[in-house]
């Protein structure tokens, strides 16, 4: 287990330097120019050019990558062109909102989900059930822009219960940074609880077929009991499958949902990033959310094992 | 005790820590002015960022020499006076006594010179300044001169200019920083101080009253001149990209002030409940203008006679309805305006010469088209759809140019691409570009000093390349006309040679409203958002 861990751990260098290459190019071949952006409307070309050379834009291709990968390397993700802060610190300043907002959607989404499809698996073909399927269908299509304006126009403008928008850090205590989390996490959080409630609905009912549950009946196991100890371990690796990949969908509804409730996160600073082209820290935000995303994928193949015993690494 | 009480005794005291937002934090909430601008500033420097929302940054924290009133006069704002000598060539100011940097360091005579350096690099009114001044001296902490070799009258207007690239005065040590280079903190003597471990790139900016700050001992505060009165300990800018966040937030009550509300939007604030609560008002005057930029160097808008016809063409209210609509506001009736020439209508430059062209005739252009030989030609037309005025006045401009009988590609990207793209000189079939539609400030096109986009100097003109010489030559008299005739008979002159030349097409002004809570009063009539004056009531 150990040696396996150390093995995917050293297997992320490479997916890495693959997005690295990646993301670079793809920023090098895009049209725009942080220099003419910067230089404003009366400079002639002449400034802007001077401005090309001092952000070293005016480099080729391969000696501006290798200066790029060595900064990182050396654990220096770069300085906003436009800013002149660190990225480090631009992205310090924004991870906690990000990762509040992912927390708070995921623990809502999956308390929130199982149960529902665990419901839905064990009154299959009754109201309960239908009712559970409609919410997932409307759920996954309505987008979550939609949701996050109609949570804000009844929750904080109709009946004043909560904050329109921005953020309060966790160090002013737990109730104000949550206030401002409820309708984000909500919004976010919908298509995930549709995803995940449709998955679980799917497996319990396979798993619901199996002998071994009809024996617990026969042994008298109550419903609850059979339900999410018997038959819900059982289902639980499609199920935590769904919710890793699920963490994608999280990062990509988390740039629409830090607009919508202008929380100041690393999606907000992805946008802002790419619409003045400041290359440092789209590249450094976007190498980050791939280190996640390859770390989160090596917590869920972990946590199959602990669902299913026969799983070794 | 039962479960459902303890449940019940939970929700209560939850509920009770929730009461300090609306009730005990109200006090402190009461001296904090909380803002949403129009855009996010980027950085924090005034020289190198020619944005706007900068120069409104920058209005809280540095001060000027020169202030101007509502009436575009300047008047002496850091400094006690000046003199002037040598038959203009001399000028020498001196600097009000016990200003003070927010790092407690004296305003001296050699800040103010590395300022103007600095900014006289950047600026293209100060770069005209610079081209003449000889030598720059301290003659004391408080005095400085100006020695000029050859004489320039506009000194006064470089100072106190309100648009972007205003004259702000910081340390000498920041501002011997390259003029190509950012500055990294934002200290200068104004009435706030720039709160740079609060600042959030892309979210949020805080300033402080900045308590030793000295203001004007008399006079009356209107726009950048006079005193300076900052009546609230603290003003928290938050970055709200999403217009209906930012109207909730309004609504809410969350934030005090939205400096630009949008079109579709700023309607609901003059209905029910909101209108009893927010307040829509103008407070730049100048207003926005809007103008369709030809290439000048590509086919078809390297013939002026097709540039001509998109004079006779244009109906300028169409342009501005598509923009921001025909719902008026108490201060103004209709907020779009027709008739506009190059240089703002309430300028001391404007003049009708040659507001004839704009017949508002497809007949009429398609007949010139015709003459010129570029009926069904290919245009290729920039669209920033990130950047809804701009998109919408683009898509009644590529409507206009198809019935025209121009063959138009639109394309659609983000206002980065454009800017990228507007620099590319090349042909259509190899990446270039036949036109855009974008907005300047009324302020822009206030006299020839800021009007960029009018300039007919050739390659160093701003994308689109005109070359006018006609026009140069009539800007520099303007900045040598010993009086108001003189200058006005320069841009009267400009304008003449414009209509003929094209070096854009108008399209129109439009008054941007701002919304704000009722209970701010003092707001300041201008150009800038101006944070000092105002209070609560």
């Amino acid at each position: 287990m150990f040696a396996y861990v150390v093995r995917r751990v050293l297997a992320t260098i490479p997916v890495m330097a693959v997005v690295a290459l990646f993301v670079f190019s793809l920023l090098y071949i895009a049209p725009g120019d942080p220099a003419a952006v910067i230089a404003g409307d009366q400079a002639t070309p002449a400034d802007v050019e001077r401005i090309r050379q001092s952000l070293g834009l005016d480099r080729p291709y391969l000696v501006r990558f290798g200066a790029w990968l060595w900064d990182i390397l050396n654990g220096d993700l770069g300085t906003s062109i436009f800013t002149n802060l660190p990225v480090s610190t631009m992205i310090a300043q924004r991870i906690e909102p990000t990762l509040s907002l992912m927390v708070v959607t995921l623990i809502l989404a999956i308390s929130v989900a199982v149960p529902m499809g665990v419901v839905a698996a064990w009154k299959q073909g009754t109201v309960i059930d239908r009712a559970v399927m409609a919410f997932a269908v409307v759920g996954f299509s309505v987008p979550v822009f939609v949701v996050g304006y109609l949570l804000a126009y009844f929750f904080a403008l109709e009946w004043d219960l909560l904050p329109v928008q921005g953020y309060t850090p966790l160090s002013r205590g737990v109730w104000p940074w949550l206030q401002n989390l409820i309708l984000p996490a909500i919004a976010l959080g919908t298509v995930y609880i549709a995803l995940i409630a449709r998955i679980t609905r799917a497996t319990m009912l396979e798993v619901l077929q199996q002998d071994y549950i009809r024996t617990a009946k026969a042994k008298g196991v109550g419903q609850a009991g059979m339900l999410f100890l018997h038959a819900l371990k059982n289902a639980a690796v499609p199920i935590v499958t769904v919710i890793g990949i699920g963490i994608a969908l999280l990062i990509g509804g988390a740039v629409v949902t830090e607009s919508v409730f202008a929380i100041p996160g690393l999606g907000r600073l992805t946008v802002d990033a790419i619409l003045r082209r400041d290359y440092p820290v789209i590249q450094g935000v976007v190498l980050l959310f791939s280190f996640v995303y390859v770390l989160v994928n090596l917590a869920i193949d972990l946590a199959y094992t602990l669902f299913d015993p026969r799983i070794r690494y | 005790m039962l479960r459902r009480d303890l449940l019940a005794g939970a929700g209560l005291a939850a509920a009770a820590t929730a009461l300090p937002r609306f009730g005990i934090a109200q006090p402190a909430q009461a001296r904090v002015l909380r803002y949403v601008p129009h855009a996010n500033p980027g950085n924090i420097d005034p020289f190198t960022n020619t944005a706007f929302v900068a120069r409104d940054h920058a209005f809280l924290v540095f001060d000027q020499l020169y202030g101007m009133d509502e009436q575009f006069r300047p008047v002496p704002q850091m400094v006690q006076g000046h003199v002037v000598e040598n038959d203009g060539l001399l000028w020498r100011f001196t600097l009000r006594e016990g200003l003070r940097f927010h790092d407690g360091s004296a305003v001296r005579g050699r800040d103010c010179i590395a300022s103007i350096r600095r900014w006289g690099r950047r600026d293209a009114f100060g770069q005209v300044l610079m081209s003449r001044v000889a030598d720059m001296t301290e003659e004391s902490d408080r005095v400085f001169s100006i020695r000029l070799n050859r004489p320039f009258p506009k000194m006064l207007e470089a100072f106190s200019k309100v648009t972007t690239s205003c004259l702000f005065v910081m340390p000498e040590r920041l501002a011997n920083v390259d003029p190509f280079q950012n500055i990294t903190e934002a200290v200068g003597s104004g009435p706030y101080r720039f709160l740079r471990d609060e600042w959030n790139p892309g979210s949020r900016l805080a300033y402080a009253r900045y308590a030793d700050y000295v203001p004007v001992p008399s006079g009356t505060t209107s726009m950048t001149a006079g005193p300076k009165v900052a009546h609230f300990d603290r003003v928290e800018w938050n970055i709200i990209p999403d217009a209906s966040t930012a109207s909730a937030a309004l609504q809410s009550g969350e934030i005090d002030w939205w400096e630009q509300p949008t079109a579709d939007l700023f309607p609901a604030f003059l209905r029910g409940a909101n209108a009893r609560n927010i307040a829509v008002d103008i407070i730049n005057n100048s207003g926005l203008i809007g103008i369709f930029r030809p290439n000048h160097v590509t086919a078809p808008f390297n013939n002026p006679a097709v540039r001509r016809a998109v004079l006779t063409a244009i109906n300028q209210m169409d342009f501005m309805t598509a923009v921001i609509g025909t719902t008026g506001i108490e201060a103004r009736r209709d907020l779009r305006r027709e008739g506009i020439g190059y240089f703002a209508p309430e300028s001391p430059s404007a003049s009708n010469v040659g507001l004839d062209r704009l017949q508002k005739s497809i007949e009429a252009a398609r007949a010139q088209l015709q003459a010129a030989g570029a009926m069904g030609q290919r245009l290729v037309l920039m669209n920033a759809t990130d950047l809804a005025s701009i998109n919408a006045a683009t898509l009644v401009g590529a409507d206009l140019f198809r019935r025209m009988g121009f063959n138009v590609e639109l394309v659609s990207t983000d206002w980065g691409t454009v800017i990228a793209r507007r620099a590319s000189r090349n042909p259509l079939e190899q990446g270039g570009w036949s036109g855009f539609f974008t907005f300047w400030s009324g302020v822009d096109h206030w006299n020839p000093a800021s009007h960029a986009s009018i300039r007919g100097h050739g390659e160093n003109a701003w994308p689109g390349w005109p070359t006018i010489p006609a026009i140069e030559a009539q800007r520099d008299a303007w900045f040598d006309a010993p009086n108001d005739a003189a200058a006005l008979a320069a841009t009267t002159e400009m304008q003449r040679i414009a209509f003929e030349e094209v070096p854009y097409v108008p399209t129109g002004m439009y008054y941007q409203p701002t919304a704000f809570r009722r209970n701010l009063t003092g707001m300041l009539k201008g150009q800038p958002p101006l944070f000092w004056n105002i209070r609560r009531a």
